[in-house]
């Protein structure tokens, strides 16, 4: 069937309240506006206010409710309109989501699911474009997911509402409207393995959520000069699946990490790291970068497509990566 | 008289304030021992307000604490020995020795911790009351927190929430007129906290937290209130900190006599008072009650002392959970 991401997720919210009586989403205009991207339009008129539950704007009040909601049995899904707001819920997120089991010596897990909008795109500027996933990825007792295709922005809310611990969904907002097919019976996905989304045998282009796109145009790009780039898609920041990016970079000797994050102390950091710890010596060049520059997401059109990564600026670190080999 | 000093609403009262006055009197020894180390913080002088509370709750409702906890774990019953053997770090802690003095959990009780981000346990009772309501349970949260988590966003975040949504919690504001060494004159411009809890249409009571009695009355009301469906409550219940803030405090910022003062009006004080006046307690009785104090904390720091470690081997566990609770 055709749908979009949007839709995609929809359904799968759709399906988790119909499937379990313990799921309710909860956040700011998720009900009656519809949910500030959309995701939710028609549920409250289906599932009624109490699962369709429309917070103030509190979102340290209400992602510790959900967590709470969560200790007390309960499944919620609590959607976060960007993830620059959900700095708000940081103290939650960090001290009580990611932490209440261990402090607890395992009596109590937190089986809960955050969604929330990432990523630049849209002419939002500074407080609402970043791409902050990376920082909680950080994390050790969260999951992050970066759903980029259909099936994973289909799949991958089953999976999270059924793992006992919590779980954090990154949507980039460019891809809501992304039109495709997917199968009719699309279901749950896993959420802990990377996918190789094109193979090639020259470069490892490896990346997540919204730039999987530009990578893999930046892949036909490069098929035309010659250069046979392998696209990953990472899929989940935490935990990061390095055996398929190292089983990649072991075949092709090249890496390239596209990520819409800041360079700086970031999750692409962390991949390159891995690469040069556990395939140093199958490198044939250095581990290439094409991250944001080190700047707010500004507003004007064209300094924002400057600082976040563009199809050119993938095609130009592949060619970098092969023509240093 | 030997018979009725082993039950009776008054002389329970004053046997769970003395088991928390003496369990952190043994704590302030064993710190000095090195036995205990990190954080301590006392709730000495504050006892009627956690038992007072507690003695109104039922065995299905959860209790969310504060990183000044050890008062409220004894009283909801989690054991002592369970206690003490967390505060030395030891595997058989009430949560395995991960948490520590300021992390006391207990899944048995519903106890949610031992919050040590000042106001970060409010909205986390806001949450398991959602979770009771959604299910249609007459369960009550009590959530403790001290009145310089008023201070904090959460707080206001909660307590709109709570009664938005109209949810069983009972929010306790400790008020024992210090956010660690900062007077509450100092950090807020309105330090009526029942006044801000009103705000936002919840029934608040201002209570004497000295007064065991009189903790027990308002909290059986609020507990009764919201269990017939009145929404939040919200007790603003004054008290006094006897020691320093923490072990680390050196208490420059009050004045001694200030202390002193205070202490004439010390809960186990006024209520031993009381009970010698109207002839339920004599000295042969309170020399009992001690001496079984005395024995139970004695068992707990013998538990806690032959507790093992944890093997460094098991560092990351409870990261993700063991196994899948459906």
């Amino acid at each position: 069937m055709k749908t979009t991401y949007r839709e995609a997720m929809r359904a799968a919210l759709r399906e988790a309240l119909l499937a379990d009586d313990r799921v309710f989403l909860m956040g700011e205009d998720v009900g009656a506006y519809g949910g500030g991207f959309a995701v939710s339009l028609g549920l409250i008129e289906e599932f009624g206010p109490e699962r369709i539950r429309d917070a103030p704007l509190s979102e340290s009040g209400f992602v510790g409710a959900g967590i709470g909601a969560a200790l007390g049995g309960m499944r919620p899904i609590v959607e976060i309109m960007t993830v620059n707001f959900s700095l708000l819920a940081l103290d939650q997120i960090m001290n009580n989501a990611a932490t209440i089991l261990h402090m607890s010596g395992g009596q109590f897990n937190v089986p809960l699911v955050i969604r929330m909008t990432t990523g630049a795109g849209r002419q939002l500027a500074a407080q609402h474009s970043h791409s902050l996933e990376g920082w909680l990825a950080h994390i050790p007792g969260l999951k992050v997911l970066t759903p980029a295709t259909l099936e994973d922005a289909r799949g991958m809310l089953a999976t999270a509402l059924a793992d006992p611990d919590p779980v954090l969904i990154f949507e980039h907002g460019t891809l809501y409207n992304m039109k495709g097919e997917l199968a009719d019976d699309a279901g749950a996905v896993d959420i802990d393995r990377a996918a190789v989304r094109r193979a090639g045998s020259d470069v490892s282009l490896v990346t997540y959520g919204g730039t999987l796109f530009k990578t893999l145009d930046a892949a036909e790009e490069l098929a035309g000069e010659g250069i046979d780039a392998e696209v990953i898609d990472l899929r989940a920041l935490r935990p990061l699946d390095m055996p398929t990016v190292i089983e990649s970079v072991r075949r092709t000797h090249r890496a390239v990490i596209v990520d819409e994050g800041w360079r700086s102390g970031s999750i692409s950091a962390e991949i390159s790291a891995r690469i040069t710890e556990q395939a140093f010596w199958d490198l044939d060049a250095p581990v290439v970068r094409v991250c944001s520059a080190e700047v707010p997401i500004p507003f004007a059109k064209h300094l924002e497509d400057a600082a976040v990564p563009q199809v050119a600026d993938v095609v130009a670190g592949a060619r970098q990566a092969v023509g240093g080999g | 008289m030997t018979d009725e000093m082993a039950s009776g609403g008054d002389l329970d009262l004053l046997r769970e304030m003395l088991r928390i006055r003496r369990f952190e009197e043994r704590c302030v020894e064993l710190y000095s021992a090195t036995k205990i180390r990190g954080f301590l913080h006392l709730y000495i002088g504050e006892e009627a307000v956690a038992v007072g509370v507690l003695s109104a709750l039922g065995p299905a409702d959860a209790v969310v604490a504060t990183y000044r906890e050890h008062g409220h774990a004894l009283a909801r019953g989690i054991p002592a020995a369970a206690i003490m053997a967390e505060m030395f770090g030891r595997i058989d802690g009430c949560s395995g020795g991960r948490g520590g003095s300021m992390h006391l959990f207990d899944a048995v009780t519903r106890f949610y911790g031992g919050n040590a981000i000042v106001a970060g346990g409010l909205p986390v009772a806001v949450g398991l009351a959602l979770a009771d309501h959604l299910r249609g349970e007459d369960t009550v949260t009590a959530c403790f927190f001290g009145e310089g988590a008023v201070a904090e966003g959460e707080f206001h975040e909660s307590i709109n929430l709570a009664a938005l949504w109209d949810l069983p919690v009972l929010f306790c504001c400790e008020n024992n007129l210090y956010a660690m060494g900062t007077a509450v004159a100092r950090s807020e411009s309105e330090t009526n906290m029942a006044r801000k809890a009103a705000a936002y249409g919840v029934d608040a009571t201002p209570v004497d937290g000295m007064d065991v009695g009189a903790v027990v009355d308002a909290a059986t009301a609020a507990v009764a209130a919201i269990r017939r469906g009145d929404g939040p409550q919200f007790l603003e219940l004054h008290t006094y900190r006897f020691r320093a803030h923490s072990m680390y405090d050196p208490d420059r910022y009050r004045d001694k006599a200030e202390v002193e003062e205070w202490k004439h009006r010390d809960p186990i004080l006024l209520l031993t008072r009381r009970l010698r006046a109207d002839g339920s307690l004599d000295d042969h009785h309170l020399e009992a009650l001690e001496a079984e104090v005395a024995a139970e904390i004695d068992e707990a720091v013998a538990f806690a002392d032959a507790s093992g470690l944890e093997p460094v081997e098991d560092l990351t566990r409870h990261v993700h959970s063991e196994a899948v609770p459906r």
